[in-house]
């Protein structure tokens, strides 16, 4: 009788290893053959994956839903607008903004991680609104009237569209490869124990806290580095804007139906979203309408999102995180641990 | 400033009444409804619509939405709540955040971006005030929203100490399980608890279309206030909840009084502190929010 055997890939995420690297290089590469309204699109894209994979990072793997995200995002823009108003490099700016953002998200983590669930989400709604009407305080931010990022007129038009292009291409890249590292290492064992079981996490050893305040920081730099990017692509900071809710809205959307939980999922799920929008995003109204209902049946009828479905149904595995145990004698089991069939449900490898 | 006091103790009232309902079905069903300010709202949109439309006072129309809102409460509970809740905690916000969208931009697309007012609907009332000892001049609709928010608190605790109907609300709270052991059927003593809630909610909706203005996305707003006043009281506690309200009316006067645009930044700076306090109170506080972490949640 031989051993069970322990895989941390499958063939398929092997080949998908290798897409990914494929992709992103030809994505570095796609400006030379599209439109200025292509890359600009395009750019848009990739923030969007980025909201996606940070709001995942924390509802999704820390079990934190947050509806005030968008105060990381407003103040990645705002702290980038001070920065370079300060004589900073705008582009430099960008990316020393998101540092600060992760540096003030320290203080309020000690703060928020100790609310629960729906109180979480709403305090850190509280905080969004409270940092705003402090930014409009700012005699640079003019209140809503707002103001812009002027420094970034010293370079051409197509010159600053390839290269916010190129960055975003490159932040997305460079944290999506953050998580996973993340995910896929020791920290990752401890952040599935959480998101499957808090209190059974806990009573192992697993730090949940400390664990818990990792993801939120993280998902403040990113979000930070999104605001960022953002205000680099419109120019314009209107505080109005950045601190708006519907940024969440958008981060939930993506994530419930690509597949919360699941590090594929929010990729899909911004992909699906962008899509949406470049359909639809001219309906108005009607597209908020449908992007909140779409939403709401996600979480009452398919709350594992697109890919958690697929996944649980055919066993696919294209970015895998997690382990996988083959017994011998036993067809390959999906639930990838050894655990009681009554729990196997809620204790399936996920991510 | 004494008369800065007294507004502040009576607008204390309306958020009194805007958070009982929200800390009432977090108590109940353990559901924070992200959506709880758009269907105030909802409420001030439905009043405004029969009252210009079809020339039914509000005071009247209030029969029509708040039969309105206890059918909505029941088909929450039963359609949604109820469902998203058996897939954990973290899904009913996101199941309510969903509707909170649909509502506020349906609301928009129905009614467009103006702000709108009960007030021309309800006559004098809306200005007239009651002199009281001492030069001070109170609004009687300020008074009657505040008197509003006692008696509905205080039949509120009644009825959950001293009616069959309350004691199956409670039991279910504490234990839905053992509850439906004992006879409780679970499911409706929810779905009434959520009637009950939103009836409290159109009331506020009321309250805030005749006291100020509102317009479709006002709900986010009027959310903040109803769950600041609630954890601000202590939440599932329902006289604390006026506390919480008066508390943070008075914060944001506080606020105003120190900065132009100081009314909302008041009110949400003494939300943290008092969550700050609470928190150092629960023997976690500054050394515990300071210190390494153990690993452990509070």
């Amino acid at each position: 009788m031989s051993a069970a055997v322990i895989a941390r890939g499958t063939a398929a995420s092997r080949i998908a290893a290798i897409a990914v690297a494929a992709i992103i290089s030809l994505l570095a590469l796609a400006p030379q053959f599209l439109s200025a309204g292509a890359v600009d699109r395009m750019t848009a894209l990739f923030i969007y994956v980025i909201l996606a994979a940070m709001w995942n990072a924390l509802a999704g793997f820390g079990g934190l839903v947050s509806v005030g995200q968008q105060v990381f995002f407003g103040l990645g823009a705002y702290f980038t607008i001070r920065l370079a108003n300060a004589g900073l490099n705008p582009f430099v700016s960008l990316f020393v903004s998101a540092v600060v953002v992760g540096a003030v998200s320290w203080p309020i983590s000690l703060f928020m991680l100790r609310l629960k669930n729906g109180e979480f989400a709403i305090g850190m709604w509280v905080i969004a609104a409270l940092t705003h009407l402090l930014v409009n305080l700012d005699r640079l931010v003019q209140g809503e009237t707002g103001t812009s990022l002027i420094s970034l007129n010293v370079y051409d038009a197509s010159t600053r569209r390839l290269t916010i292009y190129w960055l975003a291409l490159a932040s997305m890249a460079a944290l999506l490869a953050v998580l996973f590292g993340l995910l896929r290492g020791s920290t990752g064992a401890a952040i599935r124990a959480i998101r499957d079981n808090e209190d059974a996490a806990a009573s192992v050893g697993v730090r949940v806290t400390g664990t818990k305040r990792l993801l939120f920081v993280l998902a403040a730099f990113g979000i930070g580095v999104a605001g960022a990017l953002w205000l680099a692509t419109a120019i314009t900071f209107q505080p109005k804007t950045y601190f708006n809710v519907q940024w969440t809205a958008y981060m939930i959307f993506m994530v419930l139906v690509g597949g919360i939980g699941t590090f594929e999922g929010a990729i899909l799920g911004a992909l699906l979203f962008f899509l949406i929008e470049t359909w639809f995003g001219g309906a108005g109204v009607w597209y908020l309408i449908g992007l909140g209902a779409t939403a709401l049946v996600f979480s009452l009828l398919l709350p594992r999102g697109l890919w958690g479905t697929l996944e649980e149904r055919f066993g696919w595995r294209l970015l895998s995180v997690g382990y996988r145990v083959r017994l011998p004698g036993i067809a390959e089991n999906p639930a990838g641990a050894i655990a009681a069939p009554a729990q196997s449900a809620t204790s399936r490898e996920k991510a | 400033m004494m008369n800065q006091i007294v507004q502040g103790v009576l607008l204390g009232g309306y958020y009194a009444l805007i958070a009982c309902g929200l800390s009432f079905m977090f108590s109940v069903m353990r559901i924070i409804n992200l959506a709880h300010g758009s269907l105030a709202v909802l409420s001030a949109f439905a009043l405004w619509l029969l009252a210009s439309r079809f020339h039914i006072p509000p005071f009247y129309g209030l029969a029509i939405v708040l039969a309105l809102m206890a059918a909505i409460g029941w088909a929450l509970q039963r359609f949604l709540l109820e469902r998203s809740a058996r897939g954990g905690a973290l899904l009913p916000i996101l199941t309510t955040f969903g509707l909170a969208i649909v509502i506020d931009n349906v609301l928009f697309e129905q009614f467009g971006a103006d702000t709108r007012s009960l007030a021309p609907f309800i006559g004098r009332l809306s200005y007239d005030s009651w002199e009281w000892p001492g030069g001070l001049y109170v609004g009687k609709l300020a008074v009657i929203i505040f008197a509003t928010a006692v008696v509905l608190l205080g039949g509120l605790q009644l009825f959950l100490t001293r009616t069959g109907l309350g004691r199956s609300i409670r039991a279910t709270s504490e234990d839905p399980d053992t509850a439906g052991l004992v006879g409780v059927d679970a499911r409706r003593a929810n779905a009434l608890a959520a009637a009950i809630a939103m009836v409290t909610v159109g009331l506020a909706g009321a309250f805030l279309g005749m006291r100020a203005t509102f317009d479709p996305y006002a709900g986010a707003t009027q959310l903040l206030f109803a769950f600041e006043a609630a954890v601000i009281g202590g939440a599932g506690s329902l006289w604390g909840t006026l506390i919480g309200g008066i508390v943070l009316a008075l914060a944001q006067t506080l606020g105003a009084k120190i900065h132009p645009q100081g009314f909302l930044i008041g009110g949400h700076v003494a939300f943290l502190i008092v969550l700050f306090i609470r928190l150092y109170m629960s023997g976690l506080g500054l050394r515990g929010l300071l210190s390494l972490p153990t690993g452990k949640t509070p």
